[in-house]
């Protein structure tokens, strides 16, 4: 227990799990806008924006996040001069939030689109049948059913989001939790245990709410068929 | 993913003139693609204060013999071998806790679920940065090749322990009355007739999830374990030319996933034959704690309608996630009931059990609540 006391009092470890919520926060914000965008392209009857939004899905799904965040640094920083700030801490910030969001829109996408494969297609057909057009129907009748449905990926897709902003230590954002992690270990390697099991634990503690919400939201608002 | 209904579901096929403005909104969007697919060669060619990215003098040693078979094959091969020993390590230690978490004692079951979502929640880097530490200090050989592959297994042998569990919640209730009327015990039911057909049902989601272990073994590059893109920043370092080292292990790590995530989506017809639960290839099994999935809504969004569009009142399927299964024995035709329509109550009275068609299957289990909170009903 003194063990524990001693850390805490040593190492910020609060403010490195701030620095991940941080990440999480602005990466949902900017992933969410451009899953949005990309899902929108996705259905849309325009064939050529159709494609290019499901190959920038299939290039994220299938890509490591990892060499996403070291091109970020290496490559789009060092060698392209793609630059957010002057002072190197909030510059490697900006890069990750970039690379998690671009990575994280590929899975918005895909959970807003398996929302739309929840509803059955006789709704659509039944809402042509009364006339509406292809944005009544959209916005009417397909996608208030589509995002109830698409509660569950969606949390899902936040819970990875957040477990990810780990791999920001590739970006060489220097202050969040797997950073801390290794600079604690490497003094204190005595009480190597203690601080895996702060660390394991201040997520299990940060998931859990996030998972019992989505399970509740999602049988809340789920559609009864 | 499987043929989905969202293009019939939008819009209805053009007409003349709807082509008409596509094809003028195509071209539109062609040309703004083009812009920036320009703007970012651009970029390249001539970054600010920087040297020109396209030149072949960057390009020639990203790209040459002694690139590949000093760099890129062995940091492959080191990415394969970490991925490969993770899938078996994953797969057996998923059959261990998953069959632990739905055999009969309630000590084993408690031990092994804490263990998964233990182990669920956890980033898989802090896993890495701990085991590497760790290992470092016991004096191991190559620690951080054994993290990499110790952490992979925690993580995605999770995974696949609710894969097999969500395959067993799966199954038509028959299967395990039948093999109780032949004399099985529950554990024996479980182990010889439900377990091996959870596995063929759970098959191509597991190979969906080689893709994820393929992916995270990129995390081992930060504990320094020398893979695909360890190998290319080295190579990178030593010409000043990561950028382009990082585009060609890029493109090897897509063609390598993108070939297994084509396995998995041809994998679940060939699959279907050998079990009675639905095959997904999609990981219906969960990411973290406690999610549900809506596997469920979709399955009941693409089923047919028989009697001319009328819903079903009873689903073909459920389909068994994490959030519904805790209760995965009596919970599983709960899916399609809704409180707020006396019709679609399921009805748990012996008499009506013959009025099911076929491909619907039910069960009579006289003391469940009409209302299973429990059991997350309805999903």
């Amino acid at each position: 227990m003194s063990d524990f006391l001693s850390l805490f009092q040593t190492y910020n470890v609060p403010a490195a799990f701030l620095v991940n919520l941080e990440l999480t926060f602005w990466s949902l914000i900017f992933s969410a806008i451009l899953g949005i965008i990309l899902v929108l392209m996705r259905i849309s009857p325009i064939s050529s924006l159709r494609h290019v939004a499901s190959w920038y899905v299939e290039l994220f799904k299938n890509m490591p996040l990892t060499i996403i965040m070291v091109f970020m640094v290496l490559g789009a920083f060092a060698q392209l001069k793609l630059k957010f700030s002057d002072n190197f801490d909030t510059n490697f910030f900006w890069l990750a939030v970039v690379g998690l969001s671009l990575y994280t829109a590929a899975f918005v996408c895909e959970a807003l689109r398996s929302g739309i494969n929840t509803v059955p297609l006789g709704q659509a057909e039944a809402a042509r049948a009364l006339g509406l057009n292809f944005m009544q129907s959209a916005t009417l009748i397909i996608m208030p059913q589509a995002i109830r449905g698409s509660v569950a990926p969606l949390g899902n897709t936040l819970i990875a989001l957040l477990k990810n902003t780990t791999v920001a230590a590739a970006a060489s954002v220097a202050t969040e939790t797997s950073s801390l992690m290794s600079e604690m270990i490497e003094f204190r390697p005595d009480v190597i245990i203690q601080i895996f099991l702060i660390f394991a634990f201040g997520y299990v503690i940060l998931i859990i709410p996030i998972g019992i919400l989505t399970t509740f939201l999602s049988n809340k608002l789920a559609v009864r068929r | 993913m499987a043929a989905s209904n969202e293009s019939s579901l939008l819009f209805d096929a053009p007409g003349p003139k709807a082509q008409k403005r596509i094809r003028i909104i195509n071209w539109v969007a062609g040309i703004v693609f083009a812009i920036i697919l320009v703007l970012i060669i651009m970029r390249l060619h001539n970054p600010p204060d920087g040297e020109n990215q396209l030149s072949w003098e960057l390009w020639k040693p990203a790209l040459d013999g002694e690139a590949w078979s000093d760099f890129y094959l062995p940091g492959l091969y080191a990415t394969l071998r970490a991925t490969l020993l993770a899938v078996i390590g994953s797969v057996v230690f998923g059959l261990v806790f998953g069959i632990g978490r739905l055999i009969p004692n309630v000590i084993v079951r408690g031990i092994c679920g804490v263990v998964i979502e233990f182990c669920r929640a956890v980033p898989v880097l802090i896993m890495m940065i701990f085991f590497w530490r760790a290992f470092a200090f016991i004096n191991l050989p190559s620690p951080s090749y054994w993290s990499v592959v110790l952490s992979l297994i925690l993580y995605n042998g999770s995974v696949v322990a609710e894969l097999v569990r969500s395959g067993v919640g799966n199954l038509p209730n028959g299967q395990h009355e039948a093999a109780v009327a032949l004399g099985l015990t529950r554990t024996q039911s479980l182990m010889n007739v439900e377990v091996p057909q959870a596995i063929y049902a759970m098959l191509p989601a597991a190979v969906t999830q080689l893709v994820v272990v393929l992916k995270d073994t990129a995390l081992g590059s930060i504990i320094m374990y020398t893979d695909l893109l360890q190998e290319s920043r080295r190579l990178g370092s030593m010409y000043f030319d990561i950028l382009q080292t990082l585009v060609v292990a890029a493109v090897i790590y897509f063609i390598v996933c993108w070939l297994l995530s084509r396995l998995a989506e041809w994998l679940p017809a060939h699959m279907q034959k050998r079990t009675m639960a639905p095959v997904e290839n999609e990981a219906v099994a969960p990411i973290a704690i406690m999610d549900p999935s809506n596997v469920n809504q979709i399955a009941v969004a693409r089923e047919e309608r028989p009697l001319g569009g009328t819903q079903r009142t009873y689903h073909v399927h459920h389909r068994g996630t994490n959030a519904s299964i805790h209760n995965w024995r009596r919970t599983r035709y709960a899916q399609g009931y809704d409180e707020t329509q006396p019709d679609s109550q399921i009805v748990h009275h012996a008499p009506r059990a013959n009025q099911y068609g076929p491909g619907t299957e039910h069960h009579h289990h006289p003391h469940l609540p009409h209302k299973d909170k429990g059991g997350q009903s309805a999903k």
